[in-house]
């Protein structure tokens, strides 16, 4: 947006102070994103930019940090502590957000599908308690989990986690696919039955591809959100379920060492992964509805 | 079928029924289908969620555990009138009750009892010892000669906080406050006091970070309102990236900007700003937890204004100025308000969430950084003063919920959008 031809000089001063401040903001909002990129390229165990780094010597960069990330301990110079805690860490996570994200997905789905008929009994306050999860601090979902998890000797196994876990996905899962529903044209089952399609097949083959776009973003956020979880993890998790995030605060705590860049930088890139597919989603479910993707 | 009763002149479907029964029978299906498939889901949801909550809520009042210790003691203790030592029924109650208790209850109660008043641990710890050697009645000099606080009177009166079955003295020790022995409220100690200035700084933390991110994201979100949509959506992907990054990989990436030899002490210090010895202490403290908290929820401000904004047609604006107003007047009395309902779901949003913060205070926060968020893992984790992190956890809870359902009022919880 121009200003016009007849601006005033104080106009465009104060215009080019706005763009200023915006740009800021946005700086802001990603420059710590951005730092740790090339840091966790650098050469040497610090963190700050060197000398070499700042005239891009090739000598400045080097990979040593991703493999001690990956349990590659060859590197014998590097004075930090070497392990394939990482990898394992990633394995878990990666264990507990999948199963986390199918009954998610498949808990949530139910849910919207219930809530978006036109006769539910109770829908708000129903509604409510689905996403009572996001609003309620994640502190005190965790404490309660501990304490009342602990009666049935849930704590510390996997199975307690995944299930904490698809309690915290679940909310999104309901809010993207009822928004999926929102639009949707109920004629279309009502032709399907009409046609003799059983309540089952009318649902796999009519509804099912219409929302799925929705079931996918909120599985994704419910994947994500499993995926970086760490309070629940440490209150709930034992030594045994050691996941990525976790891993991560205990290196936090420890020493920040690069190999921690190097665990941000892939996880950044993972992010960026998912935002991109979150986006070819919505878009493609615009389209599906008619309305122009914005 | 039973279409006696229908009369001439009532629609009949195919199979005789009349119409409005078969549709009231239609509508009840479908109401039960609908809640067949919201069925499961909830019953998990209440069952795995909702339950531990309510659990959360019933310890921060219970306190049974000590009725489960001391019977015989507190079955006598309204006949002592309070002000002399008790008699010689008491003295035996409590030998009585302290031998025959189950020892890790024992152990849980008198840690409990110590939050009451400081001694009680030691003090029951050192007597079960000695009390083996006890050989019968009468109990009361013997105990007082092994250990001389049995004499003590405030250790008694202390027991008369502890006898209910449920209690709100988690409650008032949330809030700096505590039963006296006639369970009268009273202020706790100068030197215990510490929660009310974790609330106050809790709420402070909030409206700041809270004005921070108005401050910061009402313009951006103007910008990204009226560029053209292409360039505002390459815009838009710098405030959907760090939402859609992991929050502990911004906080690291704050703490190498941050810290004594990061990156922004290392550019002042290259631009002559800032002198090499005097760097800014810009982590581990009041000021890391506001800056990084700030930058974490920004999103969830720029995000609801933003989509406000997208709907205020230009026209208005045009319109004031074409009447006379200055370009800043027509701003204020015209656009401000059009989009004050995105900057109420923002507010509302961010303090919300930052209230409730546990990770980043505890990162990065150092020690005047912490919130009451962090003194609820505390308690659950380390002193494991349950009662008192639940008690806390509740306060938390009710505040939010308050917060929440004005949300609900201003907003509506369905216009809860994400990226």
């Amino acid at each position: 947006m121009a200003l016009p031809a007849y601006a005033t000089v104080g106009q465009h001063v104060w215009h080019w102070c706005y763009l200023g401040f915006c740009a800021m903001v946005l700086f802001f909002l990603v420059a710590p994103l951005i730092v740790v990129i090339p840091l966790s390229f650098t050469s040497s165990a610090f963190l700050s930019f060197t000398p070499e780094m700042l005239s891009f010597d090739p000598e400045g960069y080097s990979l040593r940090w991703y493999r001690i990330l990956i349990g590659d301990c060859s590197d014998k110079t590097i004075t930090t502590v070497c392990s394939d805690k990482w990898i394992i860490g990633t394995g878990n996570s990666l264990f507990i957000a999948f199963f986390a994200t199918i009954l998610a997905s498949t808990l949530g789905t139910l849910a919207a599908l219930g809530l978006s008929r036109p006769h539910m009994p109770y829908r708000k306050v129903i509604m409510a308690f689905m996403i009572s999860p996001l609003i309620v601090p994640l502190i005190i979902t965790a404490s309660g989990m501990f304490l009342f998890y602990a009666k049935f000797k849930l704590t510390a196994t996997f199975t307690g986690l995944i299930i904490a876990h698809t309690v915290l996905g679940m909310p999104f899962v309901v809010i993207t696919v009822t928004a999926t529903l929102v639009g949707f044209d109920q004629s279309l089952t009502r032709a399907a039955a009409s046609l003799g399609g059983t309540p089952l097949r009318t649902f796999f083959k009519v509804q099912m591809p219409l929302i799925l776009p929705g079931v996918i973003s909120g599985g994704l956020f419910a994947f994500i959100t499993s995926f970086d979880e760490v309070v629940v993890v440490l209150f709930m998790g034992g030594v045994e379920q050691l996941t990525l995030p976790r891993q991560m605060w205990s290196g936090i705590r420890q020493e920040i060492s690069p190999t921690i860049l190097s665990a941000a930088t892939i996880l950044v890139c993972f992010s960026i992964l998912l935002l991109a597919s979150v986006e070819l989603l919505r878009r493609r479910n615009e389209r599906l509805r008619g309305v122009t993707p914005g | 079928m039973t279409t006696a009763t229908a009369t001439s002149e009532e629609i009949l479907t195919a199979d005789g029924t009349p119409l409005k029964v078969s549709l009231q029978r239609s509508l009840r299906r479908s109401k039960l289908r609908a809640a067949a498939l919201v069925l499961p889901p909830f019953l998990f949801l209440i069952l795995v969620f909702i339950v531990p909550i309510g659990d959360l809520l019933f310890r921060s009042i219970d306190d049974r555990l000590i009725n489960n210790v001391l019977p015989r003691t507190f079955a006598i203790y309204d006949s002592w009138d309070r002000e002399t030592l008790p008699g010689e029924d008491m003295f035996e109650a409590m030998f009585l009750d302290l031998t025959t208790a189950d020892k890790l209850q024992l152990g849980r109660s008198s840690t409990r009892m110590n939050y009451e008043k400081s001694g009680w641990r030691s003090l029951i710890k050192k007597s079960s010892r000695k009390f083996k050697k006890f050989k019968g009645p009468p109990y009361m000099d013997a105990m007082i000669k092994a250990e001389k606080r049995w004499g003590d009177i405030a250790f008694w009166q202390s027991l008369g906080a502890m006898k209910d079955e449920l209690t709100f003295g988690y409650y008032l020790n949330a809030v700096d406050y505590r039963f006296d022995a006639n369970k009268d409220i009273e202020a706790q100690p100068e030197n215990r006091r510490v929660y009310l200035l974790l609330w106050w700084r809790t709420f402070l933390v909030s409206i700041i970070v809270t004005v921070a991110c108005l401050i910061l994201a009402y313009p951006a979100a103007h910008l990204l309102a009226t560029l053209p949509l292409r360039t505002s959506n390459i815009l838009m992907i710098c405030v959907l990236m760090p939402f859609w990054t992991s929050l502990l990989v911004r906080i690291v990436a704050w703490m190498i900007m941050l810290q004594q030899q990061g990156v922004v002490n290392d550019t002042l210090v290259w631009l002559g700003i800032l002198d090499d010895q005097n760097r800014l202490a810009m982590m581990y403290n009041f000021t890391g937890t506001i800056i990084v908290m700030t930058q974490i929820l920004l999103p969830f401000m720029i995000l609801p204004i933003y989509s406000v904004m997208k709907g205020i047609s230009p026209v208005y604006m045009k319109a004031a100025q074409n009447l006379g107003a200055p370009p800043w007047l027509a701003f204020i009395r015209i656009y401000v308000p059009q989009s004050l309902p995105g900057v109420g779901a923002g507010v509302l949003l961010v303090f919300i969430v930052a209230i409730g913060y546990y990770i980043t205070p505890e990162l990065v926060g150092g020690r005047d950084g912490q919130l009451i968020g962090n003194f609820v893992a505390r308690h659950m984790k380390n002193t494991l003063n349950w009662g008192l992190a639940s008690a806390m956890g509740v306060i938390l809870l009710a505040s939010i919920l308050i917060l929440y359902w004005v949300y609900d009022k201003l907003v509506g919880v369905d216009n809860l959008k994400m990226g």
